[in-house]
């Protein structure tokens, strides 16, 4: 799950890491009386889960509180278009607005979780506010990491060769590894799967701060938050993604025209590869899941459906634990629901496969049978196009 | 011979009581797996599907003499359980429990890393010997005995490849479902010097997909050390980047762990790699001409 700059802020605040000074508000006139309390130069900043804010023009720099009231007032309600936002941008409910600083140095500090180690590990840079992952391509050297002991976490050593890595000295120095101890606990107390901060910056007066937050929560972890649930922004999400998520179903919509329905995660992803391989393009990625039963195929038909791009359906299951009678009875009773007026391509294999067939043979209703997977694909394509 | 799991294994069902783990136990029971014991605590004296239940792991070795397990214990409750299994002693823990918070499986991880025994998952579909043994929650009649193994992140994709493999004739030595997470207890080159070292197993699928960097890591070891052939498919070609697709491990991040990288970094490796997921058993077929 991802969340705002402003909430990532709250919560690292929270465990000791030092934060500009600001507020988030959805009001201009808001926006003026925090830039009035800060006083001075103030940043008004975009408040959207992508990336990209600056460059997208969601990030200015006001002089006053005039100017913050004026900036505030453009962003508020502005569609942003960033790289990772896509053509279509994200609308801008809020903005933060905090302190202006005078900035000596920008740093890097990130920190996720290494499969190759299973460990927490963290990384810094001395090459601060760029794409940390253009820095690991060309300039790896420049990134210096430690692997956190599980049981002990980051221990003040690693902290340290940390700090000293970045070039921090005397009193910095120990600022950081205070900095990057805070980050740590509140990484690990709120099972985050990313923290990051870019860039850290070393302020004209000698501070180390967190200019930017950035931090994505385990899914998996989630059941033991439930104050991080309630920071989820629905309006960053796509409705078709939200309502299938209430179904517990796994659907990400893509920009083709063939809908999917397939069980298991690994079996869609390739169903989607060989839809592409035959010429297609796919609508969405849908996992039904192992737990199948006639509802649960039923709403993931229904939604797969209310994409307005979808003009042919796929559907792939393997039963094994999951049985295709069930599945079929599902898709029968859906298609009884919703008018659909589009061809529906079946491709049933294993556990009572034959029995699902006859129950789609019987419907009635027009199904489009399909031998295997590769029949499938090219028969769901031919029928699209 | 086969790997990991055969007609000696003793198997303890965790969670054995479960709408799970009873409809699982009985279906590993009728495929002919030697299912000795089941744990739910506070249930111990209890029977269920003929089988009798502990409190503990501890309690089904010393009694039953259980020498692997397989977990159907609920994600809160689920790192627990692998732990216990670990300090019971059983060689084999298979855990198919899905939504395990990653901080529990590093635990978990560090608890396990020294220990003489192999973790399958979680997140898996569990391990099958055909003919021997199921470990796991995979329709055995998919399967048959022969000469091939089979490592998977993914579960139904693994049932996918098996049902070409055994529609050309081609049976299977051992199939592992090493599971969809960021953290595992048994990777690809875990399993690969496994299937080196059995006489039974004469070529190797391998089907991997988007996420981390284990599949290029396999490449790397298949290439200074295996001769057997190997078939992969990378699955995710189309997946868009930073998108979690069902799988917890599945996602591209930061542009890292694409498909096409990895199938390229296999194909360098002398690795039959397939776009299609369609072409695995036939490729393997070729594969074993030559």
């Amino acid at each position: 799950m991802k969340i705002h700059e402003y909430q990532a802020k709250e919560i690292l605040a929270r465990h000791g890491v030092p934060i500009p000074r600001g507020r988030v508000t959805s009001d201009p006139k808001e926006a003026r009386k925090i830039a009035e309390e800060l006083g001075g130069t103030v940043v008004v900043k975009a408040q959207i889960h992508a990336g990209g804010r600056g460059k997208g023009g969601g990030v200015k720099l006001a002089k006053n509180a005039d100017e913050a009231e004026q900036y505030a007032s453009e962003i508020i309600g502005m569609n942003l278009i960033t790289h990772q936002t896509g053509p279509e941008g994200q609308k801008v409910k809020t903005v933060l607005v905090e302190e202006g600083m005078a900035i000596q140095k920008e740093l890097y500090l990130g920190m996720v979780i290494d499969r190759n180690s299973a460990a927490p590990v963290m990384m810094v840079s001395e090459a601060g506010g760029m794409e940390i992952e253009q820095v690991a391509a060309d300039t790896p050297e420049k990134i210096i990491t430690e692997v956190a002991d599980p049981g002990l976490g980051l221990r003040p050593y690693q902290a340290r060769k940390l700090a000293y890595g970045l070039g921090l000295e005397g009193d910095l120095s120990r600022k950081g590894v205070k900095f990057m101890q805070a980050l740590f606990d509140a990484f690990v107390k709120n099972d985050c799967s990313l923290a990051e901060i870019n860039p850290l910056v070393i302020t004209e007066g000698g501070d180390l701060l967190a200019l930017d937050a950035k931090i994505n929560f385990d899914d998996n972890a989630l059941y033991r938050h439930k104050d991080t649930t309630e920071l989820r922004d629905l309006d960053e999400e796509e409705p078709l993604e939200i309502e299938a998520s209430e179904y517990d179903l796994n659907y990400i919509k893509l920009d083709g025209n063939i809908g999917c329905m397939v069980n298991g995660a690994g079996l869609a992803m390739a169903t989607m590869d060989i839809i592409k391989l035959a010429g297609g393009e796919p609508a969405n990625f849908l996992d039904v899941g192992g737990g199948t039963n006639v509802e649960r195929v039923a709403s993931a038909f229904r939604i797969l459906m209310s994409d307005d791009n979808v003009k042919g359906v796929l559907i792939n299951i393997f039963g094994g634990i999951v049985r295709c009678d069930r599945v079929a009875q599902g898709v029968v009773e859906a298609m009884k629901q919703v008018k659909v007026d589009m061809p529906v391509v079946v491709r049933l294999e294993g556990t009572n496969a034959k029995e699902g067939g006859e129950i789609l043979n019987s419907s009635g209703l027009n199904f489009v049978v399909a031998q295997d997977l590769k029949d499938a694909a090219e028969k769901a394509v031919a029928a699209t196009n | 011979m086969s790997i990991l799991v055969d007609e000696n294994t003793r198997l303890v069902v965790q969670g054995i009581t479960g709408s799970e783990g009873s409809f699982h136990t009985a279906q590993c029971k009728e495929y002919g797996t030697k299912v000795v014991a089941g744990v739910t605590p506070g249930k111990g004296g209890q029977e269920a599907e003929g089988i009798p239940v502990f409190n503990t792991v501890a309690d089904a070795v010393k009694n039953e003499g259980a020498n692997a397990a397989i977990i159907f214990v609920p994600p809160p409750f689920a790192a627990d359980a692998i732990m216990e299994a670990a300090d019971a002693g059983t060689g084999v823990i298979a855990c198919i429990t899905e939504g395990i918070p990653t901080l529990d499986m590093v635990e978990v991880y560090k608890f396990i890393k020294d220990k003489p025994l192999r973790l399958i998952g979680p997140n898996c579909p569990g391990v099958i010997s055909p003919g021997k043994c199921k470990v796991g929650i995979m329709p055995g009649f998919i399967h048959k005995e022969g000469g091939i193994g089979v490592i998977s992140r993914s579960g139904t994709l693994t049932y996918e490849a098996v049902a070409q493999l055994t529609a050309r004739g081609l049976g299977q030595s051992t199939c592992v479902g090493i599971g969809g997470d960021p953290i595992i207890g048994t990777n690809f080159i875990d399993c690969l010097k496994l299937f080196k070292d059995d006489p039974q197993t004469e070529a190797v699928v391998m089907i991997g997909e988007i996420g981390g960097a284990a599949e290029e890591d396999a490449a790397a070891w298949i290439k200074e050390n295996l001769t057997i052939p190997v078939v992969s498919f990378i699955a995710g070609q189309t997946a868009p980047p930073g998108r979690r697709m069902g799988h917890a491990g599945a996602i591209i991040s930061g542009g890292k762990g694409t498909a096409s990288e990895k199938m390229a970094t296999l194909k360098e490796a002398g690795i039959r790699v397939v776009a299609s997921p369609a072409d695995i058993g036939d490729t393997m077929v070729e594969a074993l001409k030559n």
